[in-house]
């Protein structure tokens, strides 16, 4: 490759079709990068046809009745995930109510004007860490700090609101709320990450016009500015579904791995993904394909939460 | 500074240099239950054998097979021996030998609880969900003089497939016959379902869900209950006496052990009133037909080891060391290992 020197400008045109070398970089260039997203995408469907393939067996042989049956029996060749579908569901559901108002809170906070940019920039860091802490650290955490915290509340729960479903067996160690508490703050930087730029992207114009109209700083950001970012919002709770959904260590170690379904909070329960963990190192046979029968389930879930929260990204892009 | 810097290169110079005889690595994986043992025997092994390293991964009986099936490792271990269909599908390639025996105890949470006594007739009823609450009448009447909580009882189980929970429930079911028709006796069994029911994972993991949960039970081996100091209860014989874990109680349980052909026995209700209720051999398998002879000599050398200065270290960790006769059989066996099949 040859540069065009300010000096031979004169004696050579300025605007010369690219020499052949440049021509063969350039296709490289888009060669490799073309490799490289087939490679990603050839990755996807190679993970979902392994699994898939794995699963066959199990498929064949359990059939749909696999989704329906909760027992887990290795020894008598019977298995079903719905216990363990419902424990995925029902933690991640909570925990992203409890993420969603916490994160929502923390990006009005930081982005409304009530912090100068340098703190919030501080702020916006200190929760974004969260998203670094491994996941063993949470689960370690969870055991000796959130356990202990709850006993005492979870106590007074069950003592005077024990008629209530969520609350009707009494706390025992690991179960259900530690792991939905520690779920909901794993999930905590994905939606505040993500609801800060929906607000972000919001035009200043609006805000503005909305004081212009005489609205308080309250009624600007509950009249205009979260509907104006709500799509936004959306996707950043779409999001932190998926990733609660996939969570598996921290959970394993919190959450009492029994496979029983039941609205208490404070009841053991297993997620799919925390089942995978703790059965797969000494499955064989049938309890293999049906552990990829299980994989494939909780791909299927998190994939699809995955695409809506993409669509809901894409609207609400084309909407601003 | 100069000299000592001189030193610690030399040294690092003999360090590498003196295991260039012959490099001969041995890995196996299995049984959480003995692994502290093996850890300290592999260690020490290693350190005086020429050039030989043993590598053991403690990641449960049922994995440790499931290695040894898919010759990841060259010997496995396990609790729970090996069942005639994985001999089966090994090919026949299995010489199992028993190496050390330990106790499994019932551990618990109560605080304020310093001993606590357990009969036959209740501690599998804890662990059915039967028995519910602490201070439940029959288990008072066995403990005059204890303060028992009006606390509801946790059980702690293994959510891995477990040697420690294969011979847990193999007494449970030979004691009582709703054991044997509810749960039944496995690596892996179908617990009740409870609200008051968690799993953990290994021998570790129950230790710490039990001390970190009051009004706990559950159950893993004599050694990891003693190390953390786990508060143990005393279980009841099949003669009517109280045992208490860590002392004869093991050994005397084991010694009406009759192995079959495949050096397998399982003592799951012992007679003797001495007896520690629920003991066991554990076992390590290796293969009969080894390609490499060196991997072969070392494996044999390995067992050799366990056998002399190995069963002296068990006591002091808390195991029970082989009784003589068992050692001479298992010394014939050991030579199976690399001769073919």
């Amino acid at each position: 490759m040859k540069r065009v020197e300010p000096a031979e400008a004169g004696s050579r045109p300025v605007f010369r079709p690219p020499s052949a070398g440049e021509v063969v970089a350039d296709r490289i260039f888009h060669a490799g990068a073309h490799a490289a997203g087939v490679v990603v995408v050839g990755l996807l469907f190679g993970i979902v046809a392994k699994i898939g393939l794995g699963a066959w067996p199990a498929v064949r042989q359990l059939g749909l009745g696999f989704l329906g049956s909760a027992v887990w029996d290795p020894g008598r060749g019977e298995f079903g995930v719905l216990a363990e579908i419902w424990g995925t569901l029902y933690s991640s559901c909570l925990a992203l109510a409890i993420a969603s108002v916490l994160g929502v809170a923390v990006a009005i906070f930081l982005t409304q004007g009530f912090l100068d940019d340098r703190l919030a920039a501080v702020f916006r860091t200190a929760i974004e860490m969260l998203a670094a802490i491994p996941s063993v650290v949470f689960g370690l955490w969870g055991i000796t700090v959130v356990i202990p915290a709850l006993r005492p509340v979870a106590a007074a729960l069950h003592a005077h609101l024990g008629w209530l479903p969520p609350f009707a067996t009494a706390f025992s160690g690991p179960s259900l709320a530690p792991g939905v508490v520690v779920l909901a703050i794993m999930v905590l930087p994905t939606v505040a990450a993500i609801s800060q730029d929906a607000l972000r992207r919001v035009p200043d114009r609006t805000r503005e016009a909305a004081f212009g109209l005489g609205a308080t700083r309250s009624e600007a950001i509950t009249r205009v500015m979260l509907p104006a970012a709500a799509s936004g919002i959306l996707a950043s709770l779409v999001l932190g579904f998926g990733r609660a959904l996939g969570e598996t260590m921290a959970l394993a170690m919190l959450i009492g791995n029994s496979g029983r379904i039941s609205w208490s909070v404070f009841a053991p329960a297993n997620t799919l993904a925390s089942l995978l963990a703790s059965q797969f190192p000494e499955a064989s046979g049938t309890e293999t394909a049906a552990l990829m029968y299980a994989a494939t389930v909780l791909l299927a879930i998190s994939l699809g939460v995955n695409v809506v929260g993409t669509l809901v990204m894409a609207c609400n892009r084309k909407a601003g | 500074m100069r000299p000592s810097f001189v030193g610690a290169a030399l040294a690092l110079a003999v360090a590498l240099g003196a295991p260039a005889v012959a490099d001969t690595r041995l890995t196996g994986s299995g049984a959480s239950f003995p692994a502290p043992l093996y850890a300290a025997w592999f260690k020490d092994f290693s350190a005086r054998s020429d050039g030989v390293t043993v590598d053991y991964q403690s990641k449960g009986s049922g994995a440790g097979i499931q290695d040894y099936l898919n010759r990841v490792v060259d010997f496995a271990a396990s609790d729970a021996a090996m069942t005639d269909a994985d001999i089966a599908r090994a090919g026949g390639n299995a010489v199992l030998l028993p190496m050390t025996a330990g106790e499994i105890v019932v551990i618990y949470n109560l605080p304020g609880v310093a001993a606590l006594k357990l009969p036959r007739a209740v501690y599998p009823e804890i662990f059915l969900g039967t028995i519910t609450r602490w201070n439940d009448a029959r288990i008072a009447a066995a403990n005059p003089g204890v303060a028992l909580p009006d606390t509801p009882i946790t059980v702690v189980v293994r959510s891995d497939s477990s040697g420690t929970t294969f011979n847990l429930t193999s007494h449970l079911a030979a004691v009582d016959p709703a054991f044997a028709a509810g749960p039944g006796a496995g690596t892996s069994v179908p617990w009740p379902a409870s609200d008051r029911l968690v799993k953990a994972p290994k021998n570790d993991g129950v230790t710490a869900t039990v001390m970190q949960t009051p009004g706990a039970v559950g159950y893993t081996e004599y050694g990891y209950a003693k190390l953390t100091g786990t508060p143990m209860a005393e279980l009841e014989n099949r003669a009517g006496v109280f045992v208490a874990a860590g002392g004869k109680g093991g050994a005397v349980a084991l010694a009406a052990a009759r192995f079959d052909a495949e050096m397998r026995a399982f003592v799951t209700d012992p007679d003797d009133t001495e007896a520690y209720p629920i003991a066991t051999f554990t076992w390590m398998i290796f293969p009969k037909s080894v390609a490499d002879p060196e991997k072969a000599a070392a494996m044999r050398q390995l067992v050799a080891y366990a056998l002399d200065e190995g069963q002296a270290m068990a006591e002091s960790l808390g195991y029970i060391p082989l009784p003589a006769a068992v050692i001479e059989r298992v010394r014939g066996a050991a030579a199976k290992i690399g001769a073919g099949s």
